[in-house]
């Protein structure tokens, strides 16, 4: 259940910085940041900074460096979420 | 880390440098000052017949006393050797412009740090002219990117 909100916070975190060719509906959980969603390297830190106040949690570099898919932000989400 | 250094480190030069001096530089901002002299080529262009400053350099002004010199202070800080290897990407810019700057005229770059993550800075910049008044002011963010040897 928390995976499905989780999923639908980090889609509405996620459509803020998609650009124009690519639309909320091309999000799945398999979506590559940048390769498929067109999502820019600094736009990325902006989506993590996102993520960071919406489910109160703190990034490291290695954790951006993993983040390569939506499954993989949500999957950090759930790790950080889990050591808090 | 002395101002000189900080300079040395820009990988910019002639006729694309816009920065003579940093005044002071912390981890919270810097500020700096540069002279656009009435010899630069861009003048016989913008506009034909009375020189002004395009705002493209005023922006880019902003930008490398702003941002670069800052990212360059914040990375060095954090124990990150920038040398030749640095390259910097302009992510975003977002500028307002309320007076012209004319040939001659020094301009002074007031910079502050929003956030510095992920190699990402984005600061708010603030420029006046020798007259104290504000020439611009707006939102720059770029990405720094070191290329690790071996």
């Amino acid at each position: 259940m928390a995976h499905k909100e989780n999923y639908t916070i980090l889609k509405d975190i996620i459509k803020i910085y998609l650009p124009e060719d690519v639309s909320v509906n091309d999000i799945s959980e398999d979506s590559h940041f940048i390769n498929e969603l067109n999502i820019n390297s600094a736009n990325l830190v902006d989506v993590v900074l996102d993520v960071e106040d919406a489910f109160d949690i703190r990034l490291e570099n290695e954790d951006m460096d993993q983040m390569q898919t939506v499954k993989d932000a949500l999957q950090i989400v759930d790790k950080k979420i889990s050591e808090k | 880390m002395l101002y000189k250094e900080i300079l040395q480190k820009l990988p910019y030069a002639h006729p694309f440098l816009f920065v003579d001096e940093i005044v002071s530089i912390n981890e919270k901002g810097v500020e700096g000052n540069f002279t656009f002299r009435s010899d630069a080529d861009f003048y016989k262009g913008h506009f034909k017949d009375h020189a002004v400053t395009p705002g493209v350099l005023l922006t880019e002004c902003c930008a490398q006393i702003g941002l670069v010199c800052l990212g360059i202070f914040l990375l060095e800080e954090e124990g990150v050797k920038t040398g030749k290897e640095i390259q910097i990407g302009l992510s975003s810019s977002e500028m307002e412009f309320y007076k012209p700057v004319f040939p001659d005229e020094k301009v002074v770059v007031k910079s502050s740090k929003q956030y510095f993550r992920f190699n990402k800075l984005k600061c708010e910049v603030k420029m006046y002219n020798d007259k104290e008044k504000l020439v611009c002011k707006g939102m720059i963010s770029g990405m720094f990117k070191l290329n690790q040897h071996g």
